[in-house]
């Protein structure tokens, strides 16, 4: 016992001696949650529109009215050609050109329709499709005061009707993205450090040749490698404290469910993925190749298939067989049912299931491999 | 009894990987005290049999005892009653010289009050005492040499293995440090060396030169060189292992 604690220090030192490394691990969560919950937000919010109103009339006015009062838009000014909406969203001054056609109450009035388009930049399809959806419902909100406007009565034949809205939201109604990509972060976060420094520490041991004399000293090998582990938890559980309470003071995105339930679900995933770091010390001979291999193998499909940044449901069926086998999707699924939707711990007992049973394979597999290496 | 006289005793000792034998029935003994120099070019097996005399690998078939234990069966023993010091270094380097000397004091089960005198005692006769509190990775390769061979003997162990202890460093820092060999041996502990520098297998008090997976030659240098007809040992080893270091 005294052999393990004696190892606990060592590896404690081997941390906070290199500072910049330290500073990283602790910062990198905090980064992450700014970065991700403020720069790269597809929230929608203060867009700029500019406005060709080939009109004029009372219910254009009404419509322009109506987006700029909404917190989502603001007013950047009239403009009369489809050139100078063009230059001015690739300049991004303003990210939507409301486009109203001429005639427009006259039209309403007499054919029951009448046409606006909604100009946006594609280029970043996340936040035009945003854009759009909020225009839409904001301008097919104010069907009743346009008709009103239009000297038609709601009960008046015609039924005009500009944009029926199909989106429907569950448990994010405002969008916030902020609620899409916390679980993500905490995946993303927890994986990086328990998998990859983990990895690395041990790996490096072998590259330095350090590894080496501790095999031909008395310490047990499950000594050694059980002592890597607990300083990476320790920094993990920091870490995940960190991102919740960022993500409740600073994001606004509540606790739902039971606090009990998210930690025992982050515990178990930091067992998985110190268990993966262990399967990756097991094949990687240089710190590079452990890099890599926990980087490439590991990070871009915690990134891309966990569900982090498109969801499961929309990705080609091969690829969401693949993604069953992804540990951080099941935690990124369990901490969404936990932590958004208040879901009691029955509707998650698949994914501590399957997360559980992932970090015994895995535990298993890389003792097996450590053992062979010594035969 | 054999174990008296003997620190290690082989007999067929042999590591087959497949169909590959690395180690083909080897059988040879090192007297206690002895400075016992391990030849061969690179491949003829001489890693992988001390890797097996350390408990690092376990042998195919054969016998091994060193310092008194089976390496088969009580490889636990072997490993509490010998060092081990590989070509790279093996310690540390963003550790401070004593807590080096505190951390491998605790592997080997010492009492921290055993650690510190030691620790101490060592320094001052290295020399080193003033830098106790430097890190590893400042100080010059000769140094860590030194530093490591002396962590390697600080649990007092009957055996020290040194796998090629002196690559890359100068002429004047492996003399130095054959002067600790030296000294290890006078107190009594069995030194078994491996290296690539001819010159120092002249220092051995035997030396073993191994050739694809046997033992070719083994005996004291001057014997040796008489033996073949040489003038040094290097031109020894050339005509066994065929030239290649």
């Amino acid at each position: 016992m005294k052999q393990f604690w004696v190892f606990v220090k060592k590896e404690f030192m081997h941390i906070f001696r290199d500072g910049r490394t330290a500073m990283i691990l602790l910062l990198m969560p905090i980064v992450q949650i700014i970065l991700f919950g403020f720069a790269l937000s597809n929230e929608i919010k203060n867009v700029k529109f500019a406005v060709i109103d080939h009109s004029n009339d009372a219910i254009t006015t009404f419509v322009t009215e109506r987006l700029s009062q909404s917190e989502y838009f603001i007013f950047e000014r009239d403009i009369s050609t489809e050139e100078e909406a063009d230059y001015l969203i690739k300049s991004s001054q303003v990210s939507l050109v409301v486009v109203y056609g001429a005639n427009f109450r006259e039209n309403f009035v007499r054919e029951g329709k009448s046409q606006i388009s909604l100009i946006v930049d594609g280029s970043d399809p996340n936040t035009a499709s945003g854009v759009l959806r909020y225009a839409s419902s904001i301008i097919a909100s104010s069907n009743e005061q346009i008709m009103t406007l239009s000297g038609l009565t709601p009960h008046s034949g015609a039924k005009p009707t500009f944009i029926e809205p199909v989106v429907e939201l569950l448990y994010n109604p405002q969008m916030k993205s902020a609620y899409n990509f916390v679980p993500g972060v905490m995946g993303l976060i927890l994986m990086l450090i328990c998998a990859m420094m983990t990895s690395v520490s041990i790996v490096r041991e072998k590259e330095t040749g350090t590894m080496e004399v501790l095999l031909a000293s008395p310490v047990r090998p499950v000594i050694v490698i059980l002592a890597k582990t607990v300083p990476y938890f320790i920094l993990s559980v920091i870490n995940l404290a960190t991102i919740l309470l960022l993500s409740v003071f600073v994001l606004g995105v509540p606790i739902t469910g039971s606090i009990f339930w998210l930690v025992l679900a982050s515990f178990i995933f930091i067992l998985v993925s110190l268990s993966t770091g262990l399967l990756i010390s097991s094949f990687a001979n240089t710190q590079v190749a452990a890099m890599l291999i926990s980087g490439l193998v590991f990070m871009m499909p915690v990134m891309l298939l966990s569900g982090m940044i498109y969801p499961v449901s929309n990705m080609p069926y091969l690829l969401q067989i693949v993604a069953q086998f992804i540990p951080a999707k099941w935690f990124i699924e369990a901490v969404r049912k936990l932590m958004i939707q208040g879901l009691p711990v029955t509707s998650v007992l698949k994914e501590l299931l399957v997360m559980t049973s992932m970090a015994l394979a895995f535990i298993v597999l890389s003792i097996r491999s450590f053992k062979q290496r010594l035969e | 009894m054999k174990e008296k006289t003997y620190a290690i005793i082989t007999e067929n000792l042999t590591k087959k990987f497949g169909d590959f034998t690395a180690v083909d029935s080897i059988s040879f003994d090192v007297k206690r005290g002895e400075i016992f120099g391990f030849l061969g070019a690179n491949g003829a097996g001489k890693t992988t049999a001390m890797k097996m005399l350390c408990g690092l690998l376990k042998p195919t078939s054969g016998m091994g005892m060193v310092a008194g234990y089976d390496i088969s069966k009580n490889s636990e023993m072997v490993k509490k009653n010998i060092g081990y010091m590989s070509q790279r270094f093996s310690l540390y380097q963003d550790l401070k010289v004593w807590e080096n000397f505190r951390l491998f004091g605790g592997i080997y089960g010492l009492k921290d009050g055993e650690i510190a005198s030691r620790t101490d005692e060592m320094l001052k006769s290295l020399g080193f005492f003033d830098e106790r509190d430097t890190l590893v990775q400042s100080l010059p390769a000769g140094w860590k040499q030194k530093l490591a061979f002396s962590v390697a003997i600080l649990h007092k162990p009957s055996i020290v293995f040194l796998d090629e202890p002196t690559g890359g460093v100068d002429p004047a820092a492996r003399r130095q440090f054959w002067e600790l060999i030296y000294a290890a041996a006078e107190s009594g502990i069995t030194v078994f060396v491996t290296t690539h520098y001819m010159d120092e297998a002249e220092y051995c008090d035997r030396v073993s030169i191994m050739s694809e997976g046997v033992i070719a030659a083994l005996d004291s240098p001057e014997n040796l060189k008489y033996k073949y007809g040489c003038t040094t040992v290097e031109e020894v080893f050339h005509k066994l292992a065929g030239g290649q270091l």
